[in-house]
């Protein structure tokens, strides 16, 4: 029992990282109608900025407190520079230029950082383990993201729900045009919304850093699930996406955890780990497929 | 009057100044190409292992059998399609002498045969050790100065009995030197083997599924091998999971002077294998390391070790030839003989073209500085052979 919660708890550590990373893509594909590439080099410079600001202030809080508000003016900054030539193209131009984006991204670091890859310590004040049950250890780290996860996950649902940005972001959500004409300053609401969406995308780089490792190109592998996440949830729906990142990451904890070993009862060890992961891809694969058959606009998504 | 530059007399002077130099041609210097992994988070090996053939080059006055020799670095950025690819340029284009280098198996077995065989060009790795290469796949023009990847893992298990480990939960990267590792440990090693897992390579590097496995498995110790990033993070994760202070680690591989500097303290006290630690009492190695101290600050890891001998080898052949590396049989012949003063002391080629060695086992300490390092605390194995050797064709 013990062990099954620890995998679960693994597999919502997991799903939190990838609902922050989900978060900003689903608000700028859902109301921005922006399919944004370049969303995991945001996820990578956030990571790359904590790691040098908490090289100058020596303190993982600090650091990563105003890698923050660094990754949002970033955000901001790319937002005016390139995304707002790209809202009246068509998908395919945005796809050409974000991708450009993550060439761009990529070798900036590689110039700026070099091509080694940096690691970031796990802060002295969380490396240890905390008892979660009697007996039960969890790296104190990793609880640590689950609950500042948590804790964005309500800030956002919050922020969506109560809010007068929220209400703006929902309606842009659910009718672009008719809140444009309704005089609301779309060009204000639009470099807000990606600036935040690239503050949650750094939040995650950096809070994966320690347990992962900041590289070129950390963000790209991840982006591919987030955009799947996005279309199970619903494109739009933040509801959506930390759902569908929340099941996401069981499954993937199960494809590593319990695949494997049930497996090997038929099959040699090496050919059992080998199998046990592209299962566990092709499930996500196949929810997604689930999903868009039973309903096409995700679980969450606005239904025209 | 102006004189030109390319006048007609500037032209005959360089003409004949190139007849003049057609003995000098027969002087070329000899072409060493070296691959290895230059970019991405696994370049910090690649640059050990370019400082010790730097180092190499050095000691040996930039020359080998009287002739000047240039290397050619070539970067597989740890792919093997671009190793393969890195190769092919270094035979086809540069027609170098040698090939030096390779750290990982997979990108090894993807270059093997554009070099060996295609290029007829003479390879010898510096660290990966396939157990194909060691076996059917075995080759007149591959030599190894590393070690068949299960001979690690073999020496490590032949000492775990030895310590009276009783049951072990070995973990590994799921490609080609992966298995042959966990293979290795397999071989020798008596006790139980309560679980084996195989992660995803190179993308895994959150181990969080199986620590929380071998939590519940409760082993008497946990055998790894990750090379590079992936060892700094497997120790940080496994400490953090709180394993460090109940499941003693063994590792090959994995700790080592690349990764002690980020795995610190955490390290202390592990216990690994090695065919060649920085404190082997040797003439060459006592130098070896000074000099590498002395210019980078930090200790050299095996991978250098491996990469500087690599580049003696070739030297060995080049000086027994005087230069004339035109004959192939005679620079393998001359290769086979391994007559150099390698940094782990003496060997002698196998059938198959691998060292026979020892094995030692080394500890993660602080030196007197406070750096952190591995010294050798015992002798694991003597003159071991790898166990593919009988497999291979070549008698």
């Amino acid at each position: 029992m013990d062990y099954l919660l620890i995998q679960m708890l693994n597999g919502v550590q997991l799903g939190l990282l990838m609902f922050l990373l989900a978060a900003g893509l689903t608000l700028t594909f859902g109301i921005m109608d922006l399919v944004n590439l370049a969303h995991g080099s945001l996820y990578m410079m956030g990571a790359y900025l904590a790691w040098t600001l908490i090289g100058v202030t020596d303190s993982f809080f600090l650091g990563a407190l105003l890698a923050l508000p660094a990754t949002f003016l970033l955000g901001v900054a790319v937002e005016a520079v390139v995304m707002r030539r790209l809202y009246a193209r068509d998908h395919l131009d945005q796809v050409l230029a974000t991708f450009g984006l993550i060439l761009f991204f990529n070798e900036l670091v590689r110039a700026v950082w070099g091509p080694a890859g940096k690691s970031i310590a796990v802060p002295a004040f969380l490396a240890h383990t905390v008892e979660i049950l009697p007996g039960v250890l969890y790296p104190a780290y990793r609880f640590a993201i689950i609950v500042v996860g948590a804790l964005v996950a309500l800030l956002l649902a919050w922020l969506v729900a109560r809010t007068r940005l929220g209400m703006l972001i929902r309606a842009g959500a659910s009718n672009r045009r008719m809140i444009a004409a309704l005089g609301v300053n779309i060009e204000l609401l639009f470099s807000l919304v990606f600036g935040l969406g690239a503050v949650f995308a750094g939040l995650a780089g950096l809070m994966a850093a320690p347990i992962s490792s900041v590289k070129i190109g950390m963000g790209d592998d991840i982006l591919i699930l987030a955009f799947v996440i996005i279309v199970i949830g619903g494109i739009g729906s933040i509801k959506g996406a930390f759902v569908a990142a929340m099941v996401v990451g069981q499954i993937d904890i199960v494809g590593r955890a319990f695949l494997p070993d049930f497996l090997k009862t038929f099959m040699s060890s090496a050919a059992a780990s080998s199998a046990a992961p592209a299962i566990s891809q092709v499930l996500v694969y196949v929810l997604m497929a689930g999903v868009l058959v039973w309903r096409p606009t995700g679980l969450f998504g606005q239904r025209n | 009057m102006k004189t030109k530059l390319f006048g007609p007399t500037t032209i005959a002077a360089l003409a004949t100044l190139g007849l003049g130099s057609l003995p000098a041609m027969a002087q070329s210097p000899i072409k060493i190409g070296f691959v290895s992994t230059f970019s991405g988070p696994q370049a910090a090996i690649g640059e050990d292992m370019r400082r010790s053939v730097e180092l190499a080059k050095e000691h040996l006055g930039s020359k080998m059998g009287g002739k000047p020799f240039e290397i050619i670095y070539e970067d597989d950025t740890f792919k093997p399609d671009v190793g393969k690819a890195r190769s092919e340029k270094l035979v086809l284009q540069d027609k170098v002498d040698f090939i030096g280098g390779y750290i990982w198996s997979n990108v090894l077995l993807a270059s093997l045969k554009t070099v060996t065989d295609e290029g007829n060009t003479i390879l010898v790795s510096a660290n990966a050790g396939p157990s194909q290469i060691a076996g059917e796949l075995c080759n007149k023009n591959f030599f190894s100065t590393s070690w068949q990847n299960d001979q690690t893992p073999m020496a490590m298990g032949e000492y775990l009995n030895t310590k009276g480990v009783k049951s072990l939960y070995l973990v590994g990267p799921n490609y080609a030197a992966g298995k042959d590792m966990l293979a290795g440990v397999k071989r020798t090693y008596k006790g139980t083997i309560v679980n084996e897992d195989f992660t995803k390579w190179p993308d895994q590097i959150d181990f969080s599924a199986e620590l929380a496995k071998i939590a519940a498995a409760k082993p008497d110790g946990i055998f790894i091998f990750y090379p590079g990033a992936h060892g700094v993070q497997f120790v940080k994760q496994w400490a953090q999971a709180g394993l460090n202070k109940t499941v003693p680690l063994y590792q090959v591989f994995s700790i080592d002077a690349i990764t002690l500097p980020q795995q610190g303290d955490l390290a202390l006290g592990t216990l690994g294998a090695q065919e060649w630690v920085n404190d082997l009492p040797n003439e060459q190695n006592k130098r070896y390391v000074a000099d590498f101290k002395k210019k980078h600050n930090v200790y050299p890891s095996y991978y250098g070790a491996q990469s500087y001998d690599a580049i003696m080898l070739m030297a060995s052949a080049a000086d027994a030839l005087k230069g004339d590396l035109s004959d192939k049989n005679k620079v393998r012949a001359e290769l086979k003989k391994a007559n150099f003063k390698s940094l782990r002391g003496d060997f002698k080629y196998n059938t198959n073209q691998f060292p026979i060695q020892n094995f030692y086992i080394q500890e993660a300490v602080k030196d007197a500085g406070g750096m952190m390092t591995v010294k050798t605390i015992a002798t694991a194995v003597k003159d071991a052979k790898d166990p593919y050797y009988e497999k291979c064709p070549m008698k």
